[in-house]
């Protein structure tokens, strides 16, 4: 747990004046080896979706449903969108991703690791004392964590906090920020969504992992949360609704958020809970409930083929 | 005494000189920037001001945010609301993630006055506390304000800056040397310490000069900074005078008195008397009424001085 946290703060920069000679700016690359097509990402996608299932499962707990729905929203922010450099996860012009949602940990850390932020090897210290990586993100011990989170409804805030300090630096990278559709029950959301409307802050990106389920049971019964589109718009944010597990439409709406101008973005993604797994598609009860030994093996003969 | 200015007055000045030195200083508040003082700041440097509206928790979390890339975030609000709205947002965006976010709370104490006990953070001191990570500030007066609001900026890491409502008598002349976590010797005497902070430092060298005027001669420590704490002032308190007080403008429990309780019981165990409120709510009052209604005067002081030097063995 020495790692030392994200962002350096307190470490006096020097002033930025505009985006030319601005740090904080670039066209540096992202990963080496950025996948080009559809297929490479439906690869990354399947081998993420392995690693979760065999991840909690070694951990013994954790959370797969919420996870598994939010394989592709990962994998195209990470492996197609996002501007970063898993071998320099503090370089002040990345794109930042904050896991709001953070008990989908186990889709952020498969999907770190592949990207190179530290070795594949951690994932099966999950959840185990003196673990890198966390029941849920912790930004001071696994690197490309931004913030830590896992108490719902923080993380956009903090994404909110991100997008101001950009524009106040006139730098150009990105906000993205990964939202429950249970975690929307939390007021901080609605405040978050307000002060992003508010600020006009166009370098920010949210998307929502609509899989419609939450720990108690649908969204419907719990607590309705519809309209949902209508809510993002009306606080004054650009909505697009997508397909969540399509990457066709993902990586289309991501773009068209780059564009757009004066409003911050949310992506309603529409998703399965448990996703790529028969047993644990639309099933309640596998948002916190490890596979068994036997379940994994199940999980990951369906896991095979794209 | 002399009355100066309220440490929160000293706070929204001390922001404005920190914003001319150093661009990287923002400012964060929740609708409260004329009381709070940010709106010193906010006047001189509108693009570096954020205000967050009615919505302490998300404040909070834009301050983790900010702070995480590399700015220098002081956010403030009411100590009711700072902590006392947004405890769970200081918790995980905050002291867990060890941002480097400034959490100045003003109108804090019983002294707020006539707008009762809903506006009367007499537990976040308490809360603050609980939290590993956070230091905590309680300032007695304008010079000491303004120290805090600076050393608060050039470290690093998460503090909690305890400002008041009303103007404070001023303690300090300008020539003393503040340092975090070293406590201020104010008077030396051997037969007891008073040990206080905020207001109480005020009403702590009251009662000194009363037990002087008695033959007594009591040590005042002002306790400034109660996370770290300075351990090392108060063991020499214990085992020099013998028995101690502790004055604070807060709760009981949790508080500046069970911070140095804690450290007395573990090095060097002495009689201790308690000048706090008991666990009782406030009330609409004036301030100065308030401090005699809930015990929280030199004369309480003194009696608890001659209650603690009865203790001793």
């Amino acid at each position: 747990m020495s790692l030392p946290y994200v962002g350096q703060p307190g470490t006096p920069t020097e002033q930025l004046t505009d985006g030319a000679d601005n740090p904080q700016n670039g066209t540096k690359p992202g990963l080496d080896s950025l996948p080009a097509s559809t297929a490479d990402l439906k690869r990354i996608a399947l081998e993420l979706r392995r690693q979760i299932v065999i991840m909690i499962g070694k951990a013994g707990s954790g959370h797969p449903g919420g996870s598994l729905s939010a394989v592709e929203i990962v994998t195209s922010l990470l492996f197609a969108v996002m501007r970063h450099d898993p071998a320099n996860p503090k370089w002040p012009g990345r794109d930042r991703l904050v896991l709001s949602k953070g008990h989908a940990a186990p889709v952020l850390y498969a999907a770190l690791a592949t990207a190179g932020y530290f070795p594949k090897d951690w994932l099966n210290s999950l959840r185990k004392i003196g673990s890198p990586l966390q029941g849920h993100p912790y930004a001071r011990s696994t690197p490309g964590v931004e913030i830590s989170t896992g108490s719902l409804g923080q993380g956009l805030s903090v994404a909110v906090g991100m997008a101001l300090a950009g524009r106040l630096d006139r730098a150009d990278y990105r906000v993205y920020a990964v939202v429950g559709d249970g975690e929307s029950d939390e007021g901080q959301i609605w405040e978050a969504a307000m002060a992003a409307g508010h600020y006009r802050l166009d370098n920010l990106v949210g998307i929502l992992d609509y899989n419609g389920l939450q720990i108690d049971g649908p969204n419907r019964e719990v607590m309705n949360v519809e309209p949902l589109a209508d809510k993002w718009r009306s606080f004054g944010w650009h909505v697009q609704e997508v397909d969540g597990h399509d990457f066709a439409q993902l990586l289309s709406a991501l773009a068209t958020a780059a564009d757009v101008k004066g409003q911050p973005s949310m992506i309603v993604a529409r998703t399965t809970k448990g996703k790529g797994v028969s047993f644990m598609e639309n099933v309640v009860d596998f948002h916190g409930k490890a596979p068994t030994a036997e379940q994994v093996e199940l999980a990951l003969r369906e896991l095979i083929d794209v | 005494m002399k009355l100066g200015m309220a440490t929160r007055e000293a706070y929204g000045r001390t922001l404005v000189a920190l914003g001319r030195e150093n661009p990287n200083v923002v400012v964060l508040d929740a609708d409260l920037a004329k009381s709070t003082m940010t709106k010193m700041f906010a006047d001189e440097f509108p693009e570096r001001f954020f205000d967050s509206g009615v919505a302490e928790q998300n404040m909070v979390g834009m301050a983790a945010g900010l702070a995480s890339c590399g700015k220098i975030v002081f956010a403030s609000s009411f100590a009711v609301f700072l902590p006392g709205r947004c405890f769970d947002q200081l918790r995980m965006s905050v002291a867990y993630s060890g941002t480097n976010v400034k959490l100045a709370a003003t109108h804090a104490g019983i002294t707020v006055g006539e707008d009762g006990a809903s506006h009367q953070a007499i537990e976040d001191v308490a809360l603050i506390r609980s939290l590993p990570g956070i230091k905590i500030i309680v300032p007695a007066d304008e010079l000491a304000a303004a120290w805090a609001t600076r050393v608060a900026a050039s470290n690093d890491g998460p503090f909690y800056l305890r400002l008041g409502r009303p103007k404070s008598p001023l303690i300090y002349a300008g020539e003393e040397r503040f340092a975090l976590g070293k406590a201020i010797e104010l008077r030396d005497g051997g037969d007891a310490t008073i040990i206080a902070n905020g207001r109480m430092v005020a009403e702590a060298l009251a009662a000194a000069d009363v037990c002087a005027s008695d033959g007594i001669a009591v040590r005042v420590l002002d306790l400034h900074t109660v996370e770290p704490i300075d351990r090392e002032a108060i063991v020499k308190a214990a085992v020099e005078t013998g028995a101690i007080v502790v004055a604070e403008e807060h709760l009981l429990n949790g508080g500046t008195g069970s911070a140095v309780s804690q450290v007395v019981v573990e090095e060097y165990p002495v009689p201790i008397e308690f000048v706090a409120i008991r666990q009782c709510h406030g009330q609409s009052g004036d301030p100065d009424g308030l401090l005699r209604a809930y015990g929280l005067t030199a004369e309480h002081i003194v009696s608890a001085v001659q209650k603690a030097i009865a203790r001793k063995r």
